[in-house]
């Protein structure tokens, strides 16, 4: 790629520096130094990532070398990629966010890391994340807040905003997520890029470091529709390693994400907007642009219905319950015996035990594990777990309804823009709450996409579109979301990222403030 | 501190005891229940993990399927139902020797339920006794405390954890309350133990060596004074690791309660600790049936749904019940009544059916475990079954068989096979006592025991054969012991022809 500055090379899509990498017009080192020093250049401020691989270059040059040799070689292969620290790696520490496993270096990879190295991905590092993945703005995570490139004071959301800032900061093309009640949407909407949860079960959970099992799934993190669906091409699959994991034989989502790129792939899809997700709690600007993309939309051929789903307004109650139960269960492992931190204490193992909680674990998570304890203890299983469980049951049956009248469902992803830091740091609730839009999918695990369809005219910041499909119908999100996009990117005449700041700017300008 | 105790026959006259079991048996799968580690016993510490042994951070079970074929066919054999959907759940509970502080275990949804097994007691009365349920669930790991007098956890300094048995697979077996055995409630729970050991070895799903732990019991016992219905509290004696101890720690529950309960006072509910060398029984921790464990469905598994053709297959493959076992073996190896209650009450029936399929006869194998094995086996408070292995003791008989060794050689090398000394031809070699069958060595030895004696050789001529014993007892002890006295014999006699 002659010409072609480093800077250059960093705000390409991951397609487009897959073509060129291909082409044998750019190196896997070239491309992976480009985003290496972004990083170095940007991420001391954005806190993106929490560790940064030292061997990023060795990989790199060894996919270059193979390819030289006339290897055949993946879609991907040479594209750098973040990888969100809730995926254990054996070649780099993994922490989850969390203090109680700082430097633990595992002993084996995810299934999802196994799989991105065989296709021949370069993993830049591990990107930043509430602690344990319990939060929607990333203030939660142990090693400080990740900020959000559209401005620095501001939220990335959450749990994944490492995995989001990276994208919108130009420091990756690609990352990994994992969205439990919204923790890839979130952010995608809050950065304006693209996010995808997939269907429960379509990407394996082995290797990943479990918040609430039965909510938990991996999902692509990325700037366009076709990147995200590249890479999800990647992930996706059965894998006995997880009991959960289906055995679809997947189509390919880039395909369809190519044949879709085009307005006249709305023709006749009927949409559903979701009332109780669209109208009241949503700030006015976000509102705007949803109205405005629903009427872009009927504009050209989409056929717009409105669809009631009278049980999301238990959503996040039952969401609340059923979370912390499980989590609650899942880090009890956390407990000095066998990995990460042992408070220097003496006394009895319950001492030691005691001890390293309270000192490893932040706030948030103890909240949640004493409400997962409470709701699962003798006498109160039935009035909390149990009805939560049942809400659920309800949630689906609403969902089943909503897919009889339409395709795709929509809302907005999240009922605001990115709020300053610490907003909500001291009012949790107010925190969960936000998550109404985004958790109904987690509950009845169906697959969901965040997709940028502007800027709010309030504040300038992102507002994300949200998709959702029903359960094993990925495919239908990577063909609506191909078409919004291209719709909207027509519309504003140029990628709603060419908006984002000048971030080496924003840098030096936030500094002297800080100063 | 000595529990006083009411003298046993008094205890059932005032009182009546109350039963019931968990049995747990571990399964010879190949792997673990929820991972592919190995499932051996006896390896270096920590070396049959993987992460999911060890509970790291993002590993996720799965599920065994030779296990779950297992514990349906276990299931079947107690006549139990097989659930068409059942679940794993999680118990919460923090302690080191459990890596995810969760034990994964079938809770309100067991594989199996609602059985019954005939146990029969020493004078051949058939009692039937109902299964709860028979879930799967995963062992823990196991727990070394040092620094302490007591080798239990209270007082010990530091403790090291093996997680190999970690995620070993394990089928709890169940019993509802057991009424109405009176006096035999001892004998009924060994008897009832061994039901299932046999039931599982006729499996062909557990090594069921008590000794190893493959095979536990919990033995629950209550009394209530004669004449009330309502149960009385029952304590829940772990570590009973022998049939043996299964009989005398219910004995003893029975008379420490008898004797609590006759002053006036009340039983504490409880896990109590049996302890094989004073055969008593110690506190252990108050349970209640407030412990609360936070069940919970396990999200990461599936519902387990065997399929109606799977359930008939291993229905069809069961083999026959114990009791029906029991007579055709008796039929076909001809023993007496008296013989054959030996063999079942000594809890050898499997040994000896194994001993005589490995190539001895009925007889030789009875004599060989309800004697000299079992001798030992007492002498030494340890399982029969746990000294030796029955293809050993079929090569040892075949040894004595083709003449190698005389019974008592075979004796000795019994000892040295229990010793760890290795097969018994190896045992023979090692030691040098095989019998001596050179006719050239056994001839010098008469050459020179009758040059002692030159009288002898003149006495047989004259017809009296028995002066010969003196011949064959010098040459016996010169060869000590180590030939056949026939053989001798017969040379001698040809000595005095010649």
């Amino acid at each position: 790629m002659s010409g072609t500055g480093a800077e250059a090379i960093t705000r390409l899509p991951a397609a487009e520096l897959a073509q060129l990498l291909a082409a044998g017009e750019l190196s896997s080192v070239e491309a992976t130094r480009a985003h290496l020093d972004r990083i170095a250049q940007v991420d001391d401020v954005v806190n993106a990532f929490l560790h940064v691989s030292d061997h990023a270059l060795d990989v790199a040059a060894d996919v270059d070398a193979r390819r030289a040799a006339g290897e055949q070689l993946g879609p991907l292969a040479g594209v750098p990629l973040a990888i969100k620290d809730v995926l254990v790696t054996s070649d780099m520490p993994t922490t989850a966010g969390s203090r109680i496993l700082e430097g633990w270096l595992p002993p084996y990879d995810a299934t999802v890391v196994q799989k991105i190295r065989a296709a021949d991905l370069v993993p830049l590092g591990k990107t930043n994340m509430d602690e344990f993945a319990m939060g929607s703005t990333t203030e939660n995570s142990a090693y400080g807040p990740t900020r959000n490139p559209w401005d620095l004071d501001r939220i990335p959301g959450g749990s994944g905003g490492g995995s989001a800032a990276c994208l919108a900061a130009f420091e990756a093309p690609l990352a990994l997520g994992s969205d439990t009640g919204g923790s890839i949407r979130e952010p995608a909407h809050l950065t304006g890029t693209v996010g995808v949860k997939p269907t429960y079960g379509g990407v394996s959970r082995y290797g990943v470091i479990a918040l609430a099992s039965s909510l938990d799934q991996i999902g692509p993190c990325a700037r366009t529709v076709l990147d995200a669906a590249l890479l999800h091409d990647v992930i996706a699959g059965h894998d006995p390693h997880d009991s959960t994991s289906l055995g679809e034989a997947w189509p390919s989502f880039a395909e369809l994400a190519r044949s879709s790129a085009d307005a006249s792939a709305l023709q006749g899809l009927r949409v559903g907007v979701v009332r109780e997700l669209s109208g009241e709690g949503i700030d006015p600007g976000v509102r705007q642009r949803f109205t405005e993309t629903l009427e872009l939309l009927a504009a050209h051929g989409a056929e717009i219905v409105e669809v009631s789903m009278p049980h999301v307004e238990y959503a996040v109650a039952a969401y609340y319950l059923i979370l912390p139960a499980e989590a609650s269960s899942n880090l009890a492992r956390y407990d000095s015996v066998r990995f990460g931190l042992r408070a220097d204490v003496t006394g009895t193992v319950e001492d030691v035990m005691s001890a390293t909680r309270e000192a490893g674990f932040g706030d948030e998570v103890k909240r949640r594990v004493i409400l997962g304890t409470y709701a699962l203890s003798a006498g109160y299983y039935d009035a909390y777990y149990g009805k939560a469980q049942k809400v659920r049951t309800l949630i689906q049956r609403d969902f089943a309804a909503a897919f009889e009248q339409a395709e795709v469902l929509v809302s907005p992803t999240a009922p605001m823009t990115a709020y300053p830091l610490g907003t909500t740091t001291h009012d949790p609730l107010a925190q969960y709450l936000n998550d109404i839009t985004t958790i109904p999918v987690n509950l009845a695990g169906i697959p969901g996409m965040s997709v940028p369809v502007g800027l709010s005219p309030e504040d300038g910041l992102p507002v994300g579109l949200h998709l959702m499909a029903p359960a094993r119908q990925d495919a239908r999100l990577y063909r609506a979301g191909a078409a919004v996009e291209a719709l909207v990117r027509e519309h504003r005449g140029a990628p709603l990222l060419d908006a984002v700041p000048d971030l080496a700017a924003a840098i030096q300008a936030w500094q002297e403030v800080a100063r | 501190m000595n529990d006083r105790l009411m003298d046993f026959d008094k205890a059932i006259e005032q009182f009546e005891p109350v039963l019931g079991f968990e049995v747990h048996v571990e399964l010879s799968t190949r792997t673990k229940m929820f991972s592919s580690a190995p499932n051996v016993f006896g390896s270096e510490p920590n070396t049959n993990v993987t992460p999911v042994c060890l509970g790291l951070p993002g590993s996720l079970p799965v599920v065994n399927e030779q296990a779950v074929r297992y514990s349906i066919s276990l299931g079947l054999a107690l006549g139990c139902s097989i659930a068409e959907s059942s679940r794993f759940a999680r118990k919460n509970y923090f302690y080191p020797d459990l890596a995810k502080n969760y034990q994964i275990s079938q809770y309100d949804e067991p594989i199996a339920f609602d059985g019954s097994v005939d146990v029969e007691l020493e004078d051949g009365r058939i009692v039937p006794v109902a299964i709860e349920r028979a879930h799967m669930e995963e062992d823990a790991g196991k727990l070394t405390h040092l620094g302490g007098a007591t080798g239990r956890i209270q007082g010990a300094e530091y403790s090291l954890v093996d997680y190999n048995r970690a995620g070993v697979p394990l089928v709890e077996i169940v019993t509802r309350p057991i009424e109405g055995a009176g006096a035999d409630a001892p004998a009924l729970a060994r008897a009832y133990v061994a039901t299932i050991r046999d039931i599982v070895l006729a499996l062909g799903i557990s090594e069921a060596r008590m000794d190893r732990g493959n095979l536990r019991c919990d033995a629950n016992v209550s009394l209530r004074p004669r004449g009330q219905q309502r149960y009385g509290t029952r304590t829940e004696t772990k570590n009973v690791n022998s049939l043996r101890s299964v009989e005398r720690a219910v004995r003893y529950e029975i008379q420490r309660q008898a004797a609590i309960l006759a002053e006036g006072g009340t039983i504490t509910q409880e896990t109590r600790h049996w302890h094989e060398d004073t055969g008593r029984t110690s506190p252990g921790r108050p349970k209640s049936d407030a412990d609360d464990y936070r069940y919970f469905p396990e999200p990461d598994l599936l519902p387990v749904v065997p399929s109606a053709e799977l359930i008939a297959e291993l229905r069809a493959a069961l083999p026959e019940a114990p009791a029906v076992r029991r007579r055709r073996l008796k039929e076909a190896w001809g023993f007496t009544d008296l013989e054959f209650r030996d063999v079942v009450n000594g809890g050898l029936l499997a040994e000896v059916q194994a001993t005589v399929e490995a190539g001895a006869s009925p007889q030789a194998a009875r004599k060989w475990w309800t004697g000299e094995i079992s001798r030992i086996a007492n002498a030494r408070e340890a399982e029969a079954g746990a000294l030796v292995a029955p293809a050993q003791v079929a090569e040892l008989q075949g040894l004595v068989d083709d003449g190698t060794l005389t019974d008592k050689l075979a004796r000795q090398v019994l000892e040295g096979v229990i010793d760890g000394e290795g097969s018994p031809a190896e045992v023979v070699q090692r030691r040098g006592l095989a019998v001596v069958s050179d006719d050239g060595a056994l001839l010098a030895a008469i050459d020179e025991a009758l040059a002692a004696q030159p009288d002898v050789l003149e006495k047989i001529r004259d017809g009296k054969v028995q002066a010969a014993g003196a011949i064959i007892g010098a040459v016996m002890k010169a060869m000590k012991g180590q030939a056949d006295a026939a053989r001798v014999r017969e040379l001698v006699l040809e000595r005095a022809q010649g």
